[in-house]
């Protein structure tokens, strides 16, 4: 199998993926969404023709709303940003989007700081959780596999997989931030912790077929290097990966093309989460897991 | 096989009447989907409990909060409002008690507010000993220093009402009666006996509207509340306090309003994106699997059609997030339709029966098929335990999706192969059963 066989190749492009992604992550920051720092968010339309950003600005800043910003909407509308509102400002934020032309509200958020910072703190926490479960529930699943690997090697390498499957979508989150102010928002987390189960997913049918090979060998006792086991098991799994990621892909495609503007950041996330998480479970995984027990091998 | 065939022809009458049922009562409205506020446009508010104060049973008194809001907000005549408790998460904090209010079809969030927090709070508090009575009607820094904590509050009230002219002295006057419940009338009489002599306070919103001195104890549990009360105030108090004192003092934290227009294109959209989601995923499959994909695309809709059947039924509220959901779940369902396939024709490659293949493909895609989906349920009960609504929308219908698509794939497919029933190794056969775009 090829992606065995030039499995360093694939290592080093999808380590200087990862820290290319990393490093743009790094370098631009990520926009942190109100979901988690708490504020107000004001979508408002102007059928009649918009005015111009700054007198919005000047007149929501003259109402009493602190650090407010200011981006436009498709053809005829703004989204405005702003620090948490006052009782006082939340009040008079109706009139004060009026400026020359007739106002249509069509969103309204106003979050508190504490809610910001709980959602904050359980996003993480759920991360951790999920990586953390994953870990567990793969190890469990083969734990019937101890040889030539053992299954904790499994779940670990799970693990450094799903780094990557996070690593990816976060850096090419990061690039939309700067290009079109794309926000972090509890829908973004949403998008990733879905991207993990369906990486792991991916990655456990591989997987799965290695564990099924290796006991029909050892049931005929046949023996066969674990590479070649490997190798074989992605060769037989590949274009079911391939085909089950352009079905889900397909269908993302179409939440991204034709689907509601509130989900179209969430369906480019998964778009890039399914394409990573398809690759590192062909191009990653396996070829991980050969590498340890050649490094075992060589060892022992 | 004609068990099979049978179990097929069973199979697409339920689709068939499933399908028929959605539509019928979509059209009727006899059970419309239930949609989120993100979809139907309205508003959320947030608002947190400040419960420091409550000296009782902390529960008792939230619900009783939750209660009353709830009577509150259904004066507001709108359809479908939604009141629930909350509880922060403990982790990030203390854990907040809070309360989500859910009015579908408001969009004027400040008026809502206005007439929430318009509620007033009454409080019956004792003067301390040695403490000088503060003026009625107005508030003093000190006042906490002067009263004890509150003894009654308005979750002790069963009912107020309006009277005019009661006793002697307040001739012509509007004096609120408060009838208090059992648990009330006991603290009350308690209180008035063990205090003949002493005052109390009875507060509105935080003011001392009365502060009367306890003559005799009073055991029939009510209580007359003799402020200076024009009749029109009265007769809003008491309104106020039948319709919801509230028991337990709320802040507002956070609120969300979302117009109809927006909500709508929304739907609009999202029932585009997964009629053409679907109608791709349909073209994909049958393009490569030929018949399987043919009866995987039945299979498919067989999935729709139980999904959309429970969301109404359960009822799920379904926000954009949840059609994102679904939509993904389309991509994501034929995989196991996938996965049995693949089997399928490593075992038609073996030189086996279709009918082999077909049983022996199952078979083995079955292990690979539940491990794999297992991580994504881990995912949405996570999921569904970390998010706030919008969240859960997104989670549950996930979940519900890996597990109806597992049982469809195992099921449905599986008989619809069945029923085939080829036993042939024609090549028309092989060819229907192959797959790949080559010809």
């Amino acid at each position: 199998m090829m992606i065995i066989k030039y499995r360093n190749i694939f290592f080093a492009l999808t380590v200087a993926f990862t820290v290319a992604a990393l490093g743009v992550l790094g370098f631009l920051g990520l926009n942190i969404g109100t979901d988690f720092t708490g504020g107000a968010l004001i979508e408002v339309r102007y059928p009649e023709g918009r005015p111009s950003s700054e007198d919005l600005q000047r007149s929501l800043t003259n109402a009493g709303l602190e650090s407010v910003t200011v981006r436009g909407a498709g053809e005829d509308g703004y989204i405005v940003r702003a620090a948490p509102l006052s009782p006082e400002a939340r009040n008079v934020v109706a009139q004060a989007v009026n400026v020359g032309s007739q106002p249509v509200l069509q969103r309204f958020t106003d979050v508190g700081p504490s809610i910001g910072s709980e959602l904050r703190t359980k996003a993480l926490i759920a991360l951790a959780l999920v990586a953390l479960c994953i870990t567990l529930y793969v190890a469990f699943v083969f734990r019937k596999v101890s040889k030539p690997v053992s299954s904790w090697v499994y779940g670990v390498i799970t693990v450094i997989t799903l780094l990557h499957d996070i690593a990816i979508p976060l850096g090419a989150f990061a690039i939309f931030g700067y290009l079109w102010g794309a926000q972090v928002d509890a829908l973004f987390v949403t998008a990733i912790l879905t991207v993990l189960g369906y990486s792991v997913h991916d990655t456990i049918v591989v997987f799965d077929r290695t564990r099924e090979n290796l006991r029909l060998n050892e049931e005929a006792k046949r023996k066969e290097d674990f590479e070649h086991v490997a190798g074989r098991s992605i060769e037989q799994t590949f274009v079911r990966s391939v085909n089950t990621s352009m079905t889900t892909l397909i269908s993302l495609g179409a939440l991204f093309f034709f689907g509601p503007v509130a989900t179209q950041d969430f369906a480019l996330t998964l778009i890039i989460g399914v394409i990573t998480g398809t690759y590192s479970s062909i191009a990653v995984a396996t070829p991980l897991l050969v590498a340890y027990e050649r490094f075992r091998a060589k060892r022992a | 096989m004609w068990k099979y065939r049978l179990g097929a022809l069973f199979i697409l009458l339920v689709g068939g009447l499933l399908g028929w049922y959605l539509y019928s009562s979509e059209v009727s409205g006899s059970r419309e989907f239930r949609l989120g506020l993100d979809l139907s446009g309205g508003t959320q508010l947030l608002y947190k409990a400040d419960t420091s104060a409550i000296a009782g049973d902390l529960e008792e008194s939230l619900d009783a909060l939750r209660e009353t809001i709830e009577r509150r907000v259904n004066l507001f005549g709108v359809a479908e409002p939604i009141v629930q408790r909350e509880k922060g998460s403990s982790i990030a904090g203390e854990g907040e008690q809070r309360l989500i209010i859910e009015l579908p079809g408001v969009t004027d969030a400040n008026e809502a507010i206005r007439q929430i927090g318009e509620t007033p709070v009454l409080e019956f508090r004792m003067l301390n000993e040695g403490a000088m009575a503060p003026q009625e009607g107005t508030t003093t820094p000190t006042v906490d220093e002067q009263f004890g904590p509150a003894i009654l509050t308005g979750r002790h009230i069963s009912r107020a009402e309006l009277q005019f002219g009661q006793g002697t002295g307040l001739a012509n006057q509007a004096v609120v009666v408060i009838h208090f419940n059992t648990e009330g009338r006991d603290i009350f009489a308690e209180t008035t006996r063990n205090g003949v002599g002493k005052v109390f306070g009875i507060f509105l919103d935080g003011v001392p509207i009365s502060t009367p001195v306890i003559n005799e104890p009073i055991p029939d549990g009510t209580a007359v509340i003799s402020g200076s009360f024009t009749p029109d105030e009265a007769r809003e108090l008491v309104r106020n306090l039948n319709f919801g004192a509230l028991p337990v003092p709320i802040e507002l934290v956070s609120t969300e309003t979302v117009s109809g227009t927006l909500g709508g294109e929304a739907v609009k959209d999202g029932i585009m994106a997964g009629l053409i989601g679907f109608a791709a995923v349909a073209f994909f499959m049958i393009l490569w699997y030929r018949l399987p994909g043919f009866l995987a695309v039945l299979a498919l809709s067989v999935y729709v059609v139980i999904s959309l059947a429970l969301f109404k039924l359960i009822p799920v509220t379904l926000t954009a997030a949840g059609i994102a959901a679904f939509i993904l779940s389309i991509g994501m369902a034929v995989d196991a339709n996938v996965l049995i396939f693949a089997r399928m024709r490593e075992e038609l490659a073996k030189g086996k029966s279709t009918d082999e293949a077909i049983h022996d493909g199952f078979a083995r895609a079955w292990l690979s098929i539940r491990d794999s989906n297992i991580s994504s349920i881990i995912s949405a009960i996570i999921l569904f335990w970390f998010g706030t609504s919008i969240i859960k929308g997104f989670a549950l219908v996930f979940g519900l999706g890996v597990v109806i698509s597992m049982f469809t794939a195992i099921t449905v497919s599986r008989t619809f192969l069945l029923a085939l029933g080829s036993k042939g190794r024609t090549s028309l056969s092989r060819f229907l059963f192959g797959s790949g775009i080559k010809i």
